[in-house]
């Protein structure tokens, strides 16, 4: 496509060593030798992984938020992941023991933008999701914001919340379906009540898409600007395939756009969540 | 060590090496060149382009398949202005050998495309894109009937004008790939590209519909390679003389050797791409080696060497 000016110009392509694999819950917490690469990560960005081993029919990348980066450590640069393993694929990586190798490329996609003053922030993840907002929180957190967390999943098992990740936050609210801890219900009935309580002028959020569309309806009608980070499936995380889109409104009409070079950290205000409006228009 | 000349020729063409990136899957090469310098390739082979900016079809848009993918991305595209703005000049500047592919809905409009692109210099290749899948009306799959892939092709020959070779790119859903071959090569192209994906289809299980928003996707990865061999082999035993362009599921040296011995003048990497964004450069090497290795100092020897002697 023409005009990419948002192409992540710092993405290399490199073999990874596996420093760490540990068990978190449902999750694992992965850690990957990266070198430089680990210097030009920032908070939203997502690295794209090369699954199943040389022979395997799994021929397509796999995106992973980037957890957190390191550039300064004992074993220079790493990078660390919280990988669910529920496909094929994430079930191999989860599998890959300490001093293996993996094939990376990153760091790809857009960051999240970060106010230029301090501002009462609110940072909203959905189950694993959550990964990329603990390091947002810091940053947030060095430039003198606010940081306020919410937490939500299906159970309390599927909240990813380690107690690194609490230091830079101000409040943390947690949510679950099933009311196995927090409060019982969904993530966005929690959300009204802390952005009137704490002010909030930014809300941050990433997590599955139902949610992402649920509080940027909240962040609308609070008129709060959203940044979030998207998830749709994607063939190569490096924009050439065109299937990673998501529908954004373009004056009045709808441009498909690539979640991998104009995301994943995107207005949440500018998609079209609503599938029907699109399916009408694309497919009548 | 002994030299191999690795140079090809489409028409009147030449390019320095025989790997081309494949339509569709190399965008414009923007996105590819942080990987390796796209001018080392033989040739960028860009996204198929319309007259018209197109949107293309929701998501989802892609599923994975044993050793292969759907896609349904539907020509998504900028329209043939605003890429001949913006795309062109990029990699030209970058140095890159381009062919530029074409996709009309009507007859007429790949005339109009091809006269877009006469007054552009720089241009290697046109290919026409006359197999795309993803398209709402299966007739317009204009190379699946001989008439229609020879109305396409007669409109773009007469607006094109000059030497721009034409390469034609095909459809393996035909009963009769040689025919259809032969009937764009009775009106003159220069070339023929394949092959385009097979036509597919998913079904989730768990929710019990087709898996793709448009229903029906395009097939491509090592999955449908043997399909291409085949078609290349068959067109090339009965049109010696018109240059290949192979592609289909390409993910090593090995694969694209396969093609040449085939019958391939050129080969294209496509959804490999997708799992290794320096594949064509990865695959250019290794081809070199094994040519070498195979006693070859010239890369056009090696082509359609599996029907010597048969």
């Amino acid at each position: 496509m023409s005009g990419s000016q948002k192409i992540n110009r710092s993405a290399i392509q490199i073999q990874a060593e596996v420093l760490s694999n540990k068990k978190v819950g449902p999750y694992h917490h992965m850690v990957f030798a990266v070198d430089k690469m680990a210097a030009s990560c920032k908070p939203g960005n997502f690295v794209a992984i090369s699954v199943g081993g040389g022979q395997s029919s799994l021929i397509l990348r796999r995106a992973f938020a980037i957890y957190r980066a390191n550039d300064k450590g004992p074993m220079g640069g790493s990078i660390e992941l919280v990988v669910a393993p529920h496909g094929q694929g994430s079930q191999w990586l989860c599998a890959q023991n300490v001093g293996e190798f993996v094939d990376i490329v990153g760091p790809l996609g857009t960051s999240f933008g970060v106010p230029s003053s301090n501002a009462n922030t609110l940072l909203v993840g959905g189950g694993y999701g959550s990964a990329p907002l603990f390091a947002l929180a810091e940053v947030l957190k060095n430039r003198g914001c606010r940081v306020d967390m919410v937490l939500g999943a299906s159970t309390a098992s599927k909240i990813y919340a380690p107690l690194e990740g609490k230091r830079s936050v101000s409040s943390l609210t947690l949510t679950t379906d099933d009311g196995s801890t927090g409060i019982h219900g969904q993530i966005s009935e929690a959300i009204p009540r802390l952005i009137r309580e704490n002010s909030i002028e930014v809300i941050y959020s990433c997590g599955p898409m139902g949610m992402l569309a649920a509080v940027s309806k909240i962040a609308i009608e609070f008129d709060i600007p959203h940044q979030c980070a998207v998830e749709e499936a994607m063939a190569c995380g490096v924009g050439v395939c065109m299937t990673c889109v998501v529908p954004v409104k373009d004056d009045d009409q709808i441009k498909m756009t690539r979640t991998c070079i104009d995301g994943p950290v995107m207005d949440g205000a500018k998609i079209i969540w609503d599938r029907k409006i699109v399916m009408d228009a694309l497919h009548p | 060590m002994s030299s191999l000349d690795f140079s090809t020729k489409i028409g009147s063409r030449r390019f320095s090496n025989p790997i081309f990136t494949a339509s569709g899957c190399a965008s414009s090469g923007q996105e590819l060149s942080q990987f390796f310098p796209i001018s080392e390739i033989g040739a960028v082979v860009t996204k198929s382009i319309m007259t018209k900016p197109r949107t293309g079809r929701a998501t989802p848009r892609m599923a994975e398949t044993p050793s292969g993918m759907l896609n349904s991305i539907g020509l998504q595209g900028p329209g043939i202005d605003a890429f001949l703005e913006n795309d062109i000049p990029w990699l030209l500047a970058n140095s890159a050998k381009v062919i530029v592919s074409i996709a009309g809905e009507t007859v007429d409009e790949y005339g109009v495309l091809a006269r877009k692109l006469r007054a552009v210099s720089g241009v290697s290749a046109v290919e026409v894109n006359i197999s795309c899948p993803n398209v709402e009306n299966r007739g317009q799959v204009f190379a699946c009937h001989p008439e229609s892939a020879v109305a396409v092709i007669e409109s773009v020959r007469r607006n094109i004008g000059g030497e721009l070779p034409i390469v034609a790119k095909l459809s393996p859903d035909v009963t009769n790939i040689v025919e259809i071959a032969q009937s764009v090569i009775n009106v003159g192209v220069d070339g023929l590209a394949l092959i385009n994906t097979l036509l597919g289809m998913v079904i989730d299980t768990n929710t019990m519909k087709p898996k793709l928003a448009g229903k029906t996707g395009g097939l491509s990865g090592p999955a449908i390679r043997p399909v291409a061999v085949r078609a290349i082999y068959q067109v090339h035993q009965a049109f010696p003389q018109t240059p290949i362009v192979g592609m289909g599921g390409v993910s090593n040296g090995r694969d694209a050797f396969e093609m040449v011995l085939a019958g391939a003048s050129a080969v294209s990497v496509g959804t490999a791409t997708f799992g290794n964004p320096s594949a064509a450069m990865q695959i250019k090497d290794e081809l070199s080696n094994l040519l070498l290795e195979k006693g070859f100092n010239d890369f056009r020897d090696a082509i359609g060497f599996a029907h010597r002697g048969v």
